[in-house]
This record gives structure tokens, C-alpha cells and sequence, in this order.
């Protein structure tokens, strides 16, 4: 067992745990934080990507230990106040959601580009998403959505 | 047709999304009861073995194991059709991947160790691997019993003594003498790979024992009642004693369809005492251990005039159902029935066979069969136009179904049918059909466009049934009830969308529940064959005119006034051009209290049915009968580049057509569209399963199965839909959710042969394999 700590949402989450324990297992198991989901577990899907000190990371190849004293953000973390982000209200807009496993960690990749390029290229968003597979939307939708959440940033910025 | 009432035809958005963008929505793999076990699985190695001694003694021993199970346990067969199939396998294995023996413990870790420490001596026999081989009088039997397992009779017609678990034939004129009498005949063959579904949540289920030989199961299913139905009979207890739930679902394509892995989940909570087990596959096991979308063997011959009429099509299906029958049989039926396109065949031979063999088995898949027989008939109609020196759209044009028209099983084709004419003309128009595209300028590149048209109906019992009720809440808003599942497909938000029409309440006052549960939530068949927003509308429409009947008579009372001068709107009921004396539902749906406190009426509770109409068993002789409620009829087209030097391809644009009959939300309906697209991209660019010469699937992860990823996309992916309104479909609507990806090889099989002159039988076209074929064309070979 190792004592770590780690912010998840902005909240410190202090544990015992083992060092196999994966960030995703925390996540899960330990936080009941079950909007990360688990597609294969072993870090070629995507459905399970949250962002660790800001960049996006599959958490089933990501051991919690390794997190100690970082930030992790998740899905949970997206809404602030009961208000929907930018990226889930595009997501919402565009279709790009149906059966919706994918979409948590498709969000997160998503948001993990856009805390970096405030002004993403198509071919960003596309690289952006690439690791996140979805079986039902085509993909075309979540790309729109990107493009759709990135398009009012940059509006709202020139306003502002 | 109904008039539109406001929602119907609107791009609503999704009813589910939120709680699906926020990381609310809780799927099965999301769920633990209290007390919740893990369980593993432990598989077999070979494709075929004789189990020899089973000793699980050391996994029972181990601390925190609660359950062991093996197949000596558990004397069951399962199946949909034919009752051919066990929990765990038992005396033999017949797939490498086929679980042998399972573990409940108190973590999945512990789970996994006791799985380790089960010892099975196999004694390996030789596979049987290709179909076609399975069908030769000397083959070895995969299931030497298949003559008394119990089945459903009349429908299917497993052959004792052989591989073939069904033989179904189509039988219209005198084939050969129409061939030898053909001014032409053009013949090819064909081959599907099997392909893997591929849902992002692999399949999850729960069980719970109860008491009293009781079950309480949560599963990610396609089918609520039908998994209930399946599991009473695998454990002979009633169907009262079964409870399934059913809530988020990631993601199904058929594969969550039928019966997978909540009976193992039962009986290890049985042997565990009653503690919940939940059993999650892991990703192999979701592409090796659970069905997949059977192979299919096909070869066509197409006999026509020398003006391009068709006057006979031979066509022999051999599908490779894998160890079990599972919906396998009924797919080599309904791919039959629909296995000579959308054509007016005069003369018309078919036999499909569905044939076992030591491969992991198949089961429903999006398009049911059709992309498959489909790939073959498109292709070779194009084989047609190539020798006649005809065009591949005109050639089409003059063949496909008109109203008076008769299909394969003789079912009569009407002017309500829709307009598969007008879907491929749709296509043509906008990939600008008539002028032949720009000369790429990289000299490497060849460019090409091809055509298919496709036609499914729902593959369905033709007893088929669904209910719906809808109970108005004490602020007159309204609870739909249903049983299907909306696994992503979007069903929830049209049938919400006819709710609210039918009630004329605000959307935003009707709500639809989303975890099923047959406990509370009314019958439905199962979620399959793009009938549920068809059977699903019709059912909710019935429901809604009952509660309006409700609303009226109790509106009557109070107004004192006659019901049928009472007329409801906007929430309310009042009576005819008196609407100042409206009352809200709000004071109408628990029943009405008059001012001195007397009260009438009572809660208002809608009931709808529907059930489909008019369907017959196909003659087993001929195949002759009315199977299909409804077809939908499409067409793509395609514009593509072949890199010659690499074999790679590159999709310009890709346009897709529907008779959707109406549409019924468009956004939703082009979501359909584009994931089918690109989901049929994938069967006909990437994914297939490859075995090794033992039998073991050599591609089970995504390292080595890829699905198509963002960077996979064509340029562009175009929906157009046609609204031929269908007779008896709600809002004169149909189902459209599996057809986009029928055909999508053939229209790309058909490009390919634009661009290059080479005839693709074969998928996956990775590229690998055109590259191939290009330099055996450039060698003479």
C-alpha cells in the first residue's frame, strides 16, 4: 500500500493504495467516478482518457501512484455549477453523441487540445481525437463539435 | 399520412445527451450491488477438443473465490433457435475462445488467479474451418447431436447428420432453362471475412439470485424480454421469476441481440449463494469469445437479354455460422429472401446454408446478412454491365422492383413500397453521374466512381409484437413506457417526438423511461431489425389516442358537455371553439375534483399495441410467403482515388440515399447515415478476422483489428433521403438505422473496378490486397 494524493476536479483525494492500482481504478473504483469509462485496458481505445496536469493520458495505462501530488481532470470535472462546458454543449448541438461510451474520453481529448491550441486546425482536432475510437457517429459529428466549441472561444475572445 | 403537429420531422436533440456528456450515464460495467462478486473466465486454447478430466479443486481452495463453475455442472443447452449451445462448454470445445469454466471472487484479480489454477486436459481433434469443406458427405460433425437438439420448427431446417444448421431455398421458375436461354450470363464468387462488432462498452451482465429460484439480472442488451424469455428457459424457471434491467447500453450492432452472458452470470450468483456476480468481457473476449458477424461463401450467376433484362439469377450462400447456430440461421434466411437485390428476377434460384464449423460463432449484425449477399449480387450486376458495354445505372434502373412487380418470395410490390429508382437517381444526380469526373493530376492516381443500390426488411417472427403505455404525471405531464432499447440509435428522441404530437404536449413535458425493466416496462420483442421506431411509433400513437380518450371523457364530465365536442391542445382540453373553459391536464390526469370536492375520472393510463400484419412463413419448398413488414430501399455512390503504387484508396465523396418513408428527425437520421457509412467503410477497407491453420483468431485486439478512427474519413459523407410515405408506418415512416452500411463495399467494389478494370471479390480491400491485384494486372497474371 502507498499513501497518495492526488486533486481530482479541483477536490484533494487521499488514499492507501496498491502500486498496481491504474488511474482508471481510482477513478472507478475508488471515487466512483464512473463517467471514465473502460473500453480495453490497455490503452488502444481511448474511452478512458482524462487529462493529468492538463494533457490527455489513457488512464488504464497511467498508475495512480505516478499521480500523486498531480492534478487529474475528468469527465465529472466538465460542467461547472451545473452548467454544461463549451465542448459538451457543441457535443450536444452537432449529434456528436449515440450511444455515448466513447464520449467522455472523446471529450477530454478534446478538451486537452483546446487548453493547449486555442485555435486548432482541422487537422489538430482530427490527430486530437484520432486515439479516441467511436463505433456509432462516423466521427464527422465530434469533429464539428470541436470545431463548433473552438469557433465560440475565439468569437468570444474577440469580443472580449 | 399524419399532419405534422410540430416535432415530428424537427432535429430534436437527443434525449440522452446530457446525461451521456456529463459521464451520468450509467451503463452495467458502471453498476455493483452490494456484495458484488467479479467473475473470469477461463477459455478454451483449441478450436476443437475432447475435454478430458476437469479439476478446479486448487481455484476453489483459494481464498476470496466464492463460485467455480465448469461445463460438468451445469447439464443446459441454450439457443435462439436451435437449442445447441451450453453456459460452459462440456465434453468438447468447438471454438478457441469458447469459455470452459468461470470463477466469481471478491476482486476481478481473484477471479483471474482461480481461473489460472483450473487444470483441463483437452485432447485436440482436427478443426473444421471452411464451410464449404464442412458441407462434404466425410466431414467431421461439429455437432453429431444437431438432429435432436430442440429448435423452432417450421421456420428452420437443420439437416441431422450434416454441418448445416439451416437450408433455406428460393425456388421462382425454371432457373437453368432461363440461364441456357440467356443472351448473356456472367457469374461470380465471392467472400465476406467474418467481422468483428465491435461495441465501445463490451457486453456486461449482473445477475443476483434470489430466493425461490429468482434471478435479478442487469445486462447491456439489445432485448429486455427476449434475454428474459431465453434465461427462463436455460434455468426452467418461469418468466415471473426473471427481473432484467436494462440501462445505458454502449453500443450494439446486433451483438447485444439474443442471449450472451447473463446465464453464466446467474448461475455463478446461484453458486456463490445469492451474491451478486458481475461479469464484464474483456476486450479478446469481446472479439474472440463473444459472436461475431459471420463469413459468407457466395457465388452468383446472372443470366439477361442482350438489352441488359435480367431473366435469372443462381445464387449459393454458404455462411459460416462458426460452433453455433445462434441468429445465424436466421440471417442465411432473411439474406435469401432479399439475396437477389432489388431486382425483378423472373427466375430465381437460391440456397443458403448456414454451416457450423470450429470458428467463433456469428450472430445478428447490422444489415442482418445483406451487406453480404449484397456484396456479391452489386458486384456482379456491375460484372453484367461490363460484358453488355452497358451502363451500370441504366442497366440498374431497368431492373429494379417497380410497383406490380412481384419479389423473390412473390410478395407483390406496390407504389408504398418507396422508390429505390428514385434513390439511385438521387445519388447519380448529386456525384454528377452523367459527366465522368476530373483526370486526377497525379498520373499514379486512378479515379473511379461506382454505384449499389441495397433493400432490407426487418427480419421478424410473424407474430411480432410491441406494447406501450403512457402514464400522465400529477402535473399532466407525460411517461412513456417502453420496452426497446435505445442503444444509441436515437429511437427515444423520435418516439418522444411522437408523444408529444400525439398528446399535443410541449416536448419538454414528455419524458421516456430509459432504463428498461421488465418488471414495469410493457413487452417488446427485441430491439433489432430497424423495426422499433416502425412498431415502437405505432404502438406509442395507439397509446396516446387512449390517454386523449381519457383526458376527453373526464374534460366532458367536468364541462358537462359531450367527450366527443371536447378537443385537447396544447396540454388542454376544452370543448370545440369554447377554448376560454380549458382545463390543463395538470387537473385532469389523477381525475378531476369539482369545487365542492366530488371527484371523476381517474389517473390517466395509455395502453397501445402493435404487432405485425399480414406476415406468412416462407414455404420450405419454394420460400414463397410475405416475410417482410416493410422494405427500405437505398443507393450509394462513390467517387474515389486508388493510389497504384501503394494500393491505398481514398474516398472523394461518398453519397447515400434512403426511402425513409418520412423522416422523422433529420439530424438524428444523418447520424444513422454517417456512422453506417463509415462503419461499412470499415467491413469493406479494414476489418475482417484472420485464423491461423489451427483455427485460433490471430487478430483479437485492436493492434491488430483495426476500426476506422477519425483519420479515416472520406471527404465527404452526403445523406439524402426520399420520403415515399409507407403505408401503416407512423408519421409514414420506416426504419432506416442498418441500411447505411449495406452495400458500402459494393459501391466501392464497383469504383475500384471503374478505376483499375479489376473485378474485387474479396473483402476487406485493404490495400495490400489492391496493390496485389494492380501488379498481377500490370504482369499479365
Amino acid at each position: 500500500m502507498m499513501r497518495v494524493s492526488i486533486a481530482v476536479n479541483g477536490v484533494r483525494e487521499s488514499a492507501d493504495i496498491p502500486a498496481g492500482l491504474t488511474l482508471l481504478e481510482f477513478l472507478r473504483e475508488r471515487l466512483s467516478l464512473t463517467g471514465t469509462k473502460e473500453g480495453c485496458g490497455i490503452g488502444e481505445c481511448g474511452a478512458c482518457t482524462v487529462l493529468l496536469d492538463g494533457a490527455p493520458v489513457t488512464s488504464c495505462l497511467v498508475l495512480a501512484v505516478e499521480c500523486d501530488g498531480r492534478d487529474v481532470r475528468t469527465i465529472e470535472g466538465e460542467a461547472v455549477g451545473g452548467e454544461l462546458s463549451d465542448l459538451q454543449r457543441a457535443f450536444i448541438e452537432t449529434g456528436a453523441v449515440q450511444c455515448g461510451y466513447c464520449t467522455p474520453g472523446m471529450i477530454m481529448s478534446a478538451r486537452g487540445l483546446l487548453r493547449r491550441r486555442s485555435d486548432p486546425t482541422n487537422d489538430e482536432i482530427v490527430e486530437a481525437i484520432a486515439g479516441n475510437l467511436c463505433r456509432c457517429t462516423g466521427y464527422e459529428a465530434v469533429l464539428a463539435a470541436v470545431r463548433l466549441a473552438a469557433k465560440r472561444r475565439r468569437e468570444a475572445a474577440d469580443e472580449g | 399520412m399524419r399532419g405534422n403537429r410540430g416535432y415530428v420531422g424537427r432535429s430534436i436533440p437527443r434525449d440522452d445527451a446530457a446525461d451521456k456528456v456529463t459521464g451520468a450515464a450509467l451503463y452495467t460495467s458502471d453498476l455493483a450491488p452490494p456484495g458484488t462478486l467479479h467473475a473470469a473466465l477461463l477459455v478454451s486454447p483449441h478450436a476443437a477438443a475432447r475435454i478430458v478430466r476437469v479439476d478446479a479443486s486448487a481455484a476453489c481452495a483459494a481464498s476470496g473465490v466464492r463460485a467455480v463453475l465448469t461445463g460438468d455442472d451445469l447439464d443446459v443447452r441454450l439457443g435462439l433457435y436451435l437449442r445447441d449451445k451450453r453456459i460452459l462448454a462440456r465434453d468438447v470445445v468447438r471454438y478457441q475462445g469458447e469459455p470452459v469454466a468461470a470463477a466469481a471472487a471478491d476482486t476481478p484479480e481473484t477471479a483471474r488467479a482461480a481461473c489460472d489454477r483450473i487444470r483441463i486436459v483437452y485432447d485436440p481433434i482436427p478443426p473444421v474451418l471452411d464451410p464449404r469443406d464442412a458441407l462434404a458427405a466425410d466431414a467431421p460433425l461439429v455437432h453429431p447431436d444437431l438432429g435432436s437438439y430442440d429448435r423452432m420448427h417450421g421456420v428452420f431446417f437443420p439437416v441431422a447428420g450434416t454441418n448445416i444448421a439451416h437450408h433455406q431455398v428460393i425456388r421462382v421458375g425454371d432457373v437453368d432453362a432461363a440461364l441456357d436461354a440467356a443472351d448473356v450470363r456472367v457469374v461470380g464468387s465471392f467472400f465476406n471475412p467474418p467481422v468483428p462488432h465491435v461495441p465501445m462498452e463490451t457486453h456486461a451482465a449482473i445477475a443476483r439470485a434470489l430466493p425461490g429460484r429468482r434471478f435479478d439480472v442487469w445486462t447491456s442488451s439489445q432485448s429486455p424480454y427476449t434475454v428474459r424469455h431465453l434465461l427462463s428457459v436455460a434455468l426452467g424457471v418461469p418468466h415471473a421469476a426473471i427481473r432484467v434491467r436494462v440501462p445505458f447500453v454502449g453500443g450494439g450492432f446486433g451483438g447485444k441481440a439474443g442471449l450472451h452472458l447473463e446465464p453464466l452470470a446467474c448461475v455463478l450468483s446461484r453458486a456463490a449463494g445469492g451474491r451478486p456476480v458481475k461479469v464484464v468481457a474483456t476486450r479478446e473476449q469481446e472479439f474472440n469469445t463473444l459472436p461475431s458477424r459471420q463469413a459468407l461463401h457466395s457465388t452468383i450467376e446472372i443470366g439477361a437479354d442482350r438489352d441488359g433484362t435480367i431473366t435469372a439469377l443462381r445464387a449459393d450462400y454458404v455462411w459460416d455460422a462458426g460452433a453455433y447456430a445462434d441468429y445465424g440461421v436466421n440471417i442465411g434466411r432473411a439474406a435469401a429472401y432479399a439475396g437477389a437485390g432489388p431486382y425483378r428476377v423472373p427466375a430465381c434460384r437460391i440456397d443458403s446454408r448456414v454451416v457450423y464449423t470450429n470458428k467463433p460463432f456469428g450472430t445478428a449484425f447490422r444489415g442482418f446478412g445483406h451487406l453480404e449477399v449484397l456484396w456479391g449480387v452489386e458486384r456482379t450486376i456491375d460484372m453484367l454491365a461490363a460484358r453488355l458495354g452497358a451502363d451500370p445505372v441504366a442497366l440498374r434502373r431497368a431492373n429494379l422492383l417497380r410497383p406490380g412487380d412481384r419479389t423473390i418470395t412473390g410478395e407483390l410490390v406496390t407504389a408504398g413500397h418507396g422508390d429505390p429508382r428514385g434513390c439511385l437517381d438521387a445519388v447519380c444526380e448529386r456525384i454528377g453521374w452523367a459527366r465522368p469526373p476530373d483526370t486526377p493530376a497525379n498520373p499514379q492516381t486512378a479515379r473511379g466512381r461506382g454505384v449499389a443500390v441495397l433493400h432490407k426488411a426487418p427480419a421478424m417472427p410473424t407474430h411480432t409484437a410491441c406494447a406501450a403505455v403512457i402514464q400522465l404525471d400529477e402535473d399532466g405531464a407525460a411517461n412513456v413506457l417502453v420496452s426497446g432499447v435505445d442503444y444509441g440509435q436515437g429511437t427515444y428522441t423520435v418516439l418522444r417526438q411522437i408523444a408529444a404530437d400525439e398528446l399535443r404536449l410541449p416536448i419538454e413535458r414528455v419524458r421516456i423511461a430509459w432504463e428498461c425493466d421488465t418488471e414495469f416496462s410493457p413487452y417488446d420483442w427485441q430491439t433489432v431489425a430497424s423495426r422499433f421506431a416502425y412498431m415502437g411509433g405505432n404502438a406509442i400513437i395507439e397509446a396516446a389516442a387512449d390517454c386523449l380518450a381519457q383526458l376527453r371523457a373526464t374534460a366532458a364530465l367536468a364541462l358537462g358537455v359531450e367527450a366527443d365536442r371536447i378537443v385537447c391542445d396544447a396540454g388542454s382540453a376544452y370543448p370545440r371553439d369554447e377554448p376560454e373553459r380549458a382545463i390543463p391536464y395538470s387537473r385532469l390526469s389523477l381525475g378531476y375534483t369539482f369545487e365542492n370536492g366530488n371527484s371523476v375520472g381517474g389517473p390517466v393510463i395509455g395502453r397501445g399495441r402493435a404487432i405485425a400484419t399480414g406476415l406468412t412463413h416462407l414455404d420450405p419448398q419454394t420460400g414463397q410467403g410475405l416475410p417482410a413488414q416493410f422494405w427500405t430501399y437505398g443507393a450509394h455512390a462513390v467517387e474515389l482515388d486508388v493510389d497504384t503504387e501503394t494500393g491505398e484508396i481514398e474516398i472523394r465523396r461518398f453519397v447515400t440515399a434512403l426511402d425513409a418513408g418520412r423522416v422523422l428527425n433529420p439530424k438524428l437520421a444523418a447520424g444513422q447515415v454517417v456512422g453506417g457509412v463509415v462503419q461499412g467503410l470499415g467491413s469493406t477497407l479494414l476489418e475482417g478476422f484472420q485464423f491461423d491453420d489451427a483455427g485460433r483468431l490471430r487478430n483479437p485486439s485492436f493492434v491488430d483489428s483495426k476500426i476506422p478512427t477519425a483519420k479515416d474519413l472520406p471527404a465527404s459523407i452526403e445523406p439524402v433521403f426520399l420520403e415515399t410515405p409507407q403505408p401503416g408506418g407512423p408519421y409514414g415512416a420506416r426504419g432506416i438505422a442498418e441500411h447505411p452500411m449495406i452495400s458500402v463495399p459494393s459501391a466501392i467494389g464497383n469504383a475500384l473496378y471503374d478505376a483499375l478494370g479489376i473485378d474485387f471479390t474479396e473483402l476487406p480491400l485493404t490495400a495490400e490486397r489492391v496493390l496485389s491485384a494492380i501488379r498481377a494486372k500490370r504482369s499479365g497474371r
